[in-house]
């Protein structure tokens, strides 16, 4: 790959595009395999309360692929709450990174702005590399960039749903005003809605449930991956403009002629 | 001497100085080195300082790990 096609965030370099979530696989056999097809370089990971019944630890998987763990504060539903986490994730994995996740409700998973926000400046202030998960407001994206997130993280649709981009047009003015990466962070539900993040300005896409809950996550990670490339390929080539009429791409001159009798007859739509 | 304390959710009696590091120890599938984390009254304690933090009657222990998600 070359440098053009590498991702910095917060002075880190991946080759690749694509961050993957974990959650959702149905044993880490399978993550394990997903994770290679998907070419992801970082990582999510949730804590949770220690299993004694648990088999195996995803650190071990994520270790022995040498991918970045991306610890996250999924479940957190107050600044307080989500600032513990990323301390104890801290802790446990040796990194600054948080994926910083603040939930309204249990119903749509959207993020609380305000919480957010605020535990947002305070996990900067103590040093964290904040990858905030929020909402496709653009101001809000702003202001989660004002208090120094390394990133931003907009939805595309509600976690899980599979609903694609429901407001391009919104993350396309977050992609405009922002001077740090923006992830696109959920929503994706198949291959072309990562590809069509990516052909927005997207500079990351991050997946979980379109690959892990997908019939075949094996090769829905290896579509996706490959969808973020061509996504990326597709924008550095630069689209056509849209238009709302025809234009031909054969041309008319030296066009022969049949019927004499109606040469100079103008198929010219009046309107 | 015994305390009772909270660990993940479940009362423990513990013997009176007992430390975060000896709770640590007993738990089944706590792992050696990195990947665990713990918090004593919504405090998180390093684990440089496990073996050193003695807990309190009635203390709230949360011991936590990575597991998928996100």
């Amino acid at each position: 790959m070359n440098e053009r096609t590498s991702l910095t965030i917060a002075g880190r370099e991946l080759q690749s595009r694509l961050i993957l979530g974990t959650g959702g696989f149905t044993n880490h056999e399978i993550l394990a395999s997903a994770l290679e097809a998907s070419g992801a370089q970082m990582c999510t990971v949730a804590l949770r309360r220690l299993d004694p019944a648990a088999r195996g630890s995803i650190l071990d998987v994520l270790d022995g692929a040498g991918v970045q763990v991306l610890p996250n504060t999924a479940g957190c539903y107050t600044a307080r709450d989500a600032i513990i986490t990323a301390q104890l994730a801290r802790e446990a994995f040796e990194t600054d990174w948080i994926k910083l996740e603040v939930i309204g409700d249990d119903r749509t998973l959207l993020p609380d702005a305000v919480e957010l926000v605020s535990a947002a400046e305070a996990l900067v202030d103590d040093g964290f590399v904040v990858l905030p998960y929020t909402t496709d407001d653009p101001i809000l994206a702003r202001r989660l960039e004002d208090v120094g997130c390394a990133a931003v993280m907009p939805l595309g649709s509600p976690i899980g749903s599979g609903m694609g981009i429901r407001n391009p047009y919104n993350i396309s003015i977050i992609i405009e005003r922002a001077g740090v990466p923006v992830v696109l962070d959920a929503g994706v539900g198949t291959a072309s809605d990562a590809a069509f993040a990516i052909e927005l300005g997207c500079d990351a896409v991050l997946c979980a449930s379109a690959i892990s809950r997908a019939h075949d996550p094996v090769a829905m990670a290896r579509a996706i991956r490959l969808a973020v490339e061509s996504g990326w390929l597709a924008r550095g080539a630069g689209r056509i403009p849209r238009r709302r009429y025809a234009e031909a791409s054969t041309p008319d001159e030296g066009l022969p002629v049949f019927d004499q009798g109606t040469a100079g007859v103008s198929h010219t739509a009046s309107q | 001497m015994t305390m009772s304390v909270t660990v993940n959710g479940d009362p423990q009696e513990l013997p009176d100085g007992a430390t975060v590091a000896s709770v640590i120890a007993s738990l089944h599938n706590a792992p050696d080195g990195r990947g665990v984390a713990v918090a004593v009254e919504g405090e998180v304690v390093p684990r440089a300082q496990w073996p050193s933090t003695k807990l309190r009657e009635g203390a709230n222990i949360e011991v936590v790990v990575a597991v998928q998600g996100g």
